[in-house]
């Protein structure tokens, strides 16, 4: 099995532009023509979605927009049914969710249920096992990064839903991935979890993309600089952050009349 | 709590003395049945070790892999069948036997995996059913090599080396199986050890997450089961060892069950405590039942109820689950909250 190399840590981010559809063709994720139904029910319908290095995107979108849908046919943990998926400028579509993870593209899940009879240490080591002779990081610097290090040998089957999510990104870090899908990382996370998670995004390395499906716009406002709003599983708008964001047709999409709060109405 | 609740509670010790411990226990448990002058109980023990190292291979891959499994009797059936016919046709020893026995058995079990392991749960275990009933069916209907349903008999008994008599008598026999199975166990469980053991952990209790991490999950456990098949297959040839002669009903259903019940009864996780079930599911079947004729089937179907009610995780997870009661204790309160800030579950 062919591994694509991934990004160059060094290279630099270039800087996105809406006007760009071509930004992520050499060096990122291109998505194209992605479609993806459960029997009569279309829950995916995209023509281009393309994650670039550095991007800080979010997918949004009320419940059953089709994001999770999304970032499983990105991850490989879903088969599109039509479309083609380009990394590096190679064609992945046909890899599955391990040849995706070696080649650089981690995940977070919905539901992190991880590996509950494992301890924190060895979730983080089994997440970064390819990466073990030369990590960016230890294991248990991973953990402290996202505030589990005093975690480290308990089992992850007792730990709290927060210190779960946080684990289960810790997990996706240590697998040194070039292009980060979160989905929903912040459910469930209190105040101070939610801080952290936003602190933890922050300090990731600019040449690392992060693809985050999230309600919590607090956290969307925090981490993203471009949003795509799905709707049944189509692109309803996508932009700068702030504009979409602006956008009254979004607001009265997702966000209520009001263009705040922190949860979306589904 | 007492002094030796709370040192059982702590159970601190090193893995390493753990398994020296058992493998005393082991040695000096086949050494008692070996000074016994019983030679009646020579042989009973020494046909219990090739269904024991059988139950062995099962629960590493019921156990460790994930896949519970009635399939493993066919790489067992290609040891026993493959040593039978080598031992017929002048090729007594007993290194070479085992050596055939365990690539055949290895052999087999990884074309089996191919299309195995690609299922889970239920549709795995009814596929390995499947693969019980054509092992049974082709030993009966194979004449050519199996002898059909009268079996082989009279096969000669295997040398240590060139040179040297044959394995006769009860307690060589049982000395040479006991030595086999348990070595063979050994280095089954020395290869479970440590990171091998913690990525199949990953594989079997959340293969979304450990494929999401790059892990090979599909080729990791068809190198398992393909193992495994080889551990059958020397059990296999155990068979032919210590009985000298063979049948279909040897490699069929019943075995495969046997084999299963006396993982369930041991311990899925414990391949020693497979070994044991082996033991305590003859004795049962073999010793038992002797005193009431015709219901050894309901003596194992009650073991079998017994073993999943009142053991789950076997009989070697009963220590850790005393402990765990003894360190929770009868008071001891209930845990904190994990943080009492606003939680969002949007």
């Amino acid at each position: 099995m062919r591994i694509v190399h991934p990004v160059e840590p060094d290279q630099p981010p270039s800087p996105r532009s809406g006007r760009d559809p071509d930004h992520a063709h050499g060096n990122g994720l291109v998505a194209s023509g992605l479609r993806h139904a459960y029997g009569p029910l279309t829950v995916l319908d995209l023509d281009t979605f393309t994650i670039a290095p550095g991007d800080r995107h979010a997918v949004i979108g009320p419940n059953g927009a089709g994001k999770s849908t999304l970032l499983g046919v990105l991850a490989g943990t879903i088969r599109a049914q039509t479309g083609q998926l380009t990394y590096n400028g190679h064609t992945v579509t046909r890899h599955g969710a391990e040849w995706r993870a070696r080649a650089g593209i981690g995940r977070t899940f919905q539901h992190p249920t991880l590996w509950p009879d494992l301890t924190c240490l060895d979730c983080v080591r089994i997440g970064g096992w390819h990466h073990r002779r030369n990590p960016d990081r230890t294991p248990m610097e991973t953990l402290h990064l996202v505030g589990l290090a005093d975690h480290a040998h308990q089992h992850a089957g007792s730990l709290s839903h927060g210190h779960r999510r946080m684990l289960d990104l810790a997990v996706a870090i240590a697998g040194q991935p070039r292009i980060l899908l979160l989905d929903e990382p912040a459910a469930g996370l209190t105040d101070t979890e939610t801080g952290r998670l936003i602190d933890v995004i922050h300090r990731m390395p600019s040449w690392i993309a992060v693809v985050l499906v999230e309600h919590h716009m607090d956290v969307v406002a925090a981490v993203a600089d471009w949003i795509t709003v799905l709707h049944h599983g189509r692109r309803h708008t996508a932009g700068p952050a702030d504009t979409v964001r602006a956008d009254p047709r979004v607001a009265a999409l997702y966000l209520g009349t009001n263009g705040g709060g922190h949860a979306a109405h589904p | 709590m007492s002094a030796f609740t709370q040192a059982f509670a702590a159970d601190r010790t090193p893995p390493l003395l753990k398994r020296g411990a058992t493998a005393a226990f082991a040695a000096g448990a086949v050494t008692a049945v070996a000074m016994s002058p019983a030679s009646y109980l020579h042989t009973t023990v020494a046909r219990m070790l090739p269904l024991a190292l059988l139950a062995v291979s099962v629960a590493v891959v019921t156990g460790h892999a994930g896949l519970p499994t009635l399939g493993q009797v066919a790489p067992y059936a290609v040891g026993a069948y493959l040593t039978a016919r080598l031992a017929l046709t002048g090729i007594d020893l007993a290194a070479v036997h085992l050596l055939t026995a365990a690539i055949g058995g290895a052999v087999v079990a990884g074309l089996i995996g191919t299309v195995l392991v690609r299922y889970r749960g239920t549709v795995f275990l009814m596929l390995s059913l499947a693969v019980a009933e054509v092992t049974a069916i082709t030993a009966g209907q194979w004449r050519a090599v199996s002898g059909g349903t009268d079996g082989l008999a009279g096969i000669p008994a295997p040398r240590l080396l060139p040179g040297l008599p044959p394995l006769h008598g009860d307690r060589t026999v049982l000395l040479y199986a006991a030595t086999i199975a348990v070595a063979a166990t050994f280095v089954a469980v020395w290869l479970l050890r440590g990171d091998r053991r913690m990525l199949l952990t990953a594989a079997r209790t959340n293969e979304d997450r450990a494929r999401a991490s790059g892990h090979l999950v599909y080729a990791n456990l068809w190198m398992v089961h393909t193992a495994a098949g080889g551990l059958a297959g020397i059990a296999g040839a155990l068979l032919i060892h210590t009985h000298r002669w063979i049948t279909p009903a040897d490699v069929g259903f019943g075995v495969a069950a046997l084999a299963l019940l006396a993982v369930v009864i041991g311990g899925a996780r414990s391949l020693i405590g497979a070994a044991v079930g082996a033991v305590i599911v003859l004795i049962v079947r073999d010793i038992v039942a002797v005193e009431v004729p015709g219901h050894a089937p309901l003596l194992l179907g009650t073991l079998f109820v017994i073993g999943v009610y009142l053991l789950p995780g076997g009989l070697t997870a009963l220590p850790t689950r005393l402990r765990r009661q003894l360190s929770a204790g009868p008071h001891s309160a209930p845990p904190a909250p994990a943080n009492a800030s606003v939680r969002r579950t949007s």
